[in-house]
């Protein structure tokens, strides 16, 4: 087995996890980052990809509010290259009370976002799709951010600064000498081998899997995972995004992001946040939701349905007859040591992929308090690796690569843009790479044909260049695919269905991937 | 055609058709362009492909701009998507910002040049065959040297219809004789006028400007929608009821059948009514064959004819009705050329950049008229015309010039 030394142990590998790695790279401590699978798998993976002005929790929840707006101005600054700065639109649609857009105005204000009024004819004339009913409309300052480009660019940035990151490798122990915790063991998924690492501090921040590890320790977090479904349509239906001005419910926000507008989403509390089933009644209220926002949207091309589970932790639990939404957005640091008296372990739970930087902040001041050492918080300022221009990202910028690309350098991915130099580039900075892991680095297999041209093109390369043998290669390709196939059955209906029927003849018929050889 | 959406929701519509692409790659394996030249990398990558990665307000792709706008990815796509619809549009999109070149501005505006030239047509057709003055006109304005040009003529269209007297009678049809025939190809319009007479048809011959299309298919879509709304309002002087509108020009009438509502999205009463009555010359004696109603009191022509079908013609969805009427006349031997463009596409394959490319997509066709060696070459469309003549030296002529001949005519 081996063994390392750390400062900081933090697990989880979203995006809390990999803000509070960057946050302790950056205080001068030695930080080892842990996750059962690839980053940003979890709820950081399968969320819609908005980035909050604080809109949506002006009226009920002006705390969480206050924070989103003040860290979407500090993202926008130090992560520009995940961002794109699409705005965003609260607009009061036919069924909804006028006289909560009074309040959500004063309250956006209060919550200090930067909001105005728009006629609702320009707003009409910037946004063609939009329910032509709107009576009011509100532009703030949403964006969308690409959460595997920022979780990638936040390890990176730990990695800069001596982190040691650690995919695929499942804590199935932790280390606790009496009161204290003092490391864990951790089983990499891939090879059975065991690694032993020695902690300073262990940083719980597993979100939805927090109340898992901590049990590993002996400790309970309270924590309820609540199930959100989303649906990704096949283009951009607005530039900016559509929010309702109204009280928080289901489907009524459509983000733009990337090349996709996602609608979301629900909130159904479950047991297990490895739930992640979609059924096909979830998928149809996406749709008929999304027809309030955008008429015409029930007919849109649904490309994938997926839900995440959000890190729910109620403030007073056991309070009976309280929904998920009236449980604040904003987050908690839990000093085990405080708390249970169990030292050497912090969770940090609840909270938002808006608020991650501030999230890690809070957390790494307890570790810092805790081992003695370690400097002042410079996530604020300190821009993360690819944002040194300040320029936001823009869709566009893939085409416009593409149109560069010289002609020896094929597109694989036709739907994503994504050429063989991406790939290689992807493939060369770590081994051991799964097909869904370098669909999460470059987004291959997530456009309109999910997977049916790309997938067997990538498994091909990557045996040729001899990353994958025969076997590896084949359970690889019928592994991604059926990955591919499971969000997109549930919507299998329209141009989705004709796209799943070819995708199938290549991959059934051409290729008889159930019987390809091990 | 009454269901269909006009103005900002017929474009919403094409829009939204690229969630129909499935990627069968259909369109790319029939575009005649991408076939000869990498620097457009085919009709799905540059529409539903890249309209994904577009949000009107910055266009990140500049290939697009080698699109022919033949239209063929259109009507081949299984799905439905329309992909030439895209392109224009993206192609407009481009210009709208970076601007158009004065050359583009120039032969968007193919009434500009036919007014310039008609008072002194000799000179124009000398200097536009002087290869010295061709030569400076490629290199100060980027049109072709060898590009194909029309000859101006001294006697406009309007000229000669202002002081035809023409047939009076109950059945009447409004003639839509577009720029060509109006500058440079009077001829063709005079033998339409006499095709119709023959079949008791009154030619109502209203004034007239440019439909727009040559605008549109340079991405200058403002000038394009007002000239195609006011070209509505002259052929309807009537009002929004009245007569069916024939056009001997494909392009042009697949402007006002389509492309102005699907394309530029324009809208008004008059161009609703037009659109709905607007038929192909051929179209429309087909329809009164099948009526029993076209005469057929034919000579014979002794002459082989081969036909080359223009994109444009066959994206009205309407068949190949010329070659069922020449089918009708004793004598003729008719060849069907099977070959699906001839290069020049509008306006495409005069510019300096991309004439080179118009010739590699025609080349199949040259080879085939070239070998079959035809007395005449017959095409709907005139700017294939001037190309297939230019490139093949074969005497091309308007498929009704071959019918005007059966019917007697000189």
């Amino acid at each position: 087995m081996t063994t390392l030394d750390t400062d900081v142990l933090v697990i989880g590998g979203g995006s809390t996890g990999a803000g509070v790695a960057w946050d302790s790279a950056l205080r001068g401590l030695h930080v080892t980052l842990v996750d059962r699978q690839d980053f940003a798998t979890g709820t950081s993976g399968r969320f819609h990809g908005l980035l909050h002005s604080g809109g949506r929790y002006a009226v009920k929840d002006p705390g969480s509010a206050r924070e989103c707006a003040a860290e979407n101005r500090i993202l926008r600054q130090v992560a520009a290259d995940c961002i794109e700065d699409t705005g965003g639109l609260f607009v009061s649609t036919p069924e909804d009370d006028l006289e909560y857009a009074d309040r959500f105005l004063a309250a956006a204000r209060g919550a200090g976002m930067e909001v105005e009024e728009v006629p609702v004819g320009a707003a009409l004339r910037d946004e063609p799709r939009l329910n032509p009913r709107i009576r009011r409309a509100f532009r703030v300052q949403d964006g969308s951010i690409d959460s595997w480009k920022m979780i990638s660019a936040l390890l990176r940035g730990a990695q800069a600064h001596g982190a040691t990151v650690l995919p695929y490798h499942k804590v199935v122990k932790v280390i606790r000498q009496e009161d204290r915790v003092e490391g864990a063991v951790m089983e990499d998924q891939r090879t059975g081998e065991e690694v032993r690492v020695n902690a300073g501090c262990v940083v719980n921040a597993a979100g939805a899997w927090s109340g898992q590890v901590a049990e590993l320790a002996g400790c309970e977090v309270g924590v309820r995972p609540g199930k959100g479904v989303m649906v990704a349509i096949n283009h951009r239906l607005a530039r900016a995004v559509l929010n309702r001005c109204h009280r928080p419910s289901d489907g009524d926000i459509i983000v733009p992001v990337r090349t996709v507008s996602v609608i979301g989403t629900t909130d159904h509390p479950v047991a297990d946040p490895d739930d992640t089933e979609c059924s096909p009644e979830e998928v149809h209220q996406m749709m008929e939701a999304g027809e309030l926002l955008v008429p015409g949207f029930r007919e849109s091309r649904a490309l994938r349905v997926w839900s995440g589970s959000r890190p729910l932790l109620p403030r007073t639990q056991g309070s009976a007859g309280v929904g998920d939404r009236e449980v604040s957005r904003s987050h908690t640091v839990l000093d085990h040591g405080a708390r249970d008296g169990v030292e050497g372990l912090v969770t940090i739970a609840g909270g938002k992929f808006t608020t991650l930087r501030l999230m890690a902040e809070d957390t790494v001041d307890v570790v810092v308090r805790k081992l003695g050492r370690g400097a002042e918080c410079r996530t604020r300022s300190e821009v993360l690796p690819g944002s040194e221009s300040h320029h936001f990202y823009w869709i566009g910028n893939r085409q416009q690569e593409a149109e560069a690309d010289p002609p020896d350098d094929p597109l694989i991915c036709e739907c994503e843009l994504v050429s063989r130099h991406d790939l290689d580039t992807v493939v060369a900075r770590r081994p051991n790479w799964r097909l869904d892991d370098i669909r999460r680095a470059l987004r291959v297999g997530m456009g309109p044909c999910q997977g049916g041209f790309c997938a067997f093109r990538v498994a091909g390369m990557l045996h040729q260049d001899g990353r994958y043998g025969r076997a590896e290669a084949n359970s690889a390709l019928r592994e991604f695919v059926q990955e591919r196939w499971k969000g997109v059955k549930v919507i299998s209906w329209g141009a989705q269905a004709r796209q799943t029927r070819l995708d199938r003849w290549i991959f059934e018929g051409v290729y008889d991937l159930e019987h390809l050889p091990e | 055609m009454t269901e269909v959406a006009w103005g900002v929701e017929a474009w919403a519509e094409v829009r939204a058709s690229l969630d129909r692409c499935i990627k069968c790659t259909v369109c790319e394996s029939a575009c005649p362009v991408a076939a000869v030249t990498e620097l457009f990398p085919g009709p799905k990558t540059v529409g539903p492909q890249a309209e994904r990665f577009r949000t009107g307000d910055h266009s990140p792709d500049l290939s697009v701009d080698f699109c022919s706008g033949c239209g063929i990815c259109s009507r081949v796509c299984p799905q439905e998507v329309r992909i030439a619809e895209l392109n224009s549009r993206a192609r407009a999109e481009l210009k709208r910002e970076r601007g158009a070149p004065l050359r583009d501005q120039l032969v968007a505006r193919p009434g500009l040049l036919g007014r310039a030239g008609r008072p002194v047509a000799p000179l124009f057709n000398w200097a536009m065959a002087n290869s010295l003055i061709r030569w400076a006109g490629e290199q100060t304005i980027g049109i072709h040297r060898k590009a194909p040009v029309p000859r101006s003529t001294t006697r406009t269209f309007s000229y000669w219809a202002g002081h035809h007297g023409g047939l009076k009678s109950a059945r009447r049809v409004v003639y839509f004789h577009g720029c060509s025939t109006q500058w440079y190809e009077p001829h063709v319009g005079k033998k339409v006028t006499a095709i119709l007479e023959h079949n008791g048809y009154q030619v109502v011959i209203p004034k007239q400007d440019c439909c727009g299309l040559p605008l549109q298919s340079n991405g200058l879509f403002p000038a394009a929608r007002k000239a195609v709304t006011r070209l509505a309002r002259q052929l309807a002087p009537d009002g929004t009821t009245g007569l069916p509108v024939i056009s001997s020009s494909t392009s042009c009438g697949l402007m006002l059948k389509r492309e102005a509502r699907e394309i530029l999205g324009a809208d008004s009463p008059e161009l609703r009514a037009v659109s709905q009555r607007t038929y192909d010359i051929f179209e429309f004696l087909l329809e009164l064959h099948h009526r029993g109603e076209l005469r057929t009191d034919f000579k014979p022509v002794p002459l082989t004819v081969a036909y080359h079908a223009p994109c444009q013609q066959q994206n009205q969805l309407i068949g190949k009705p010329a070659l069922e009427i020449l089918r009708l006349i004793p004598a003729l031997r008719l060849v069907e050329l099977d070959r699906s463009c001839c290069g020049i596409a509008g306006t495409y394959g005069v510019k300096r950049e991309k004439y080179e490319i118009a010739m590699r997509v025609g080349a199949p066709l040259f080879a085939d008229i070239q070998a079959e060696g035809p007395d005449l070459l017959a095409c709907d469309s005139e700017t294939c015309r001037w190309q297939i003549s230019a490139a093949t030296g074969a005497t091309s002529v308007h498929p009704l010039e071959i019918l005007h001949r059966a019917y007697g005519g000189s």
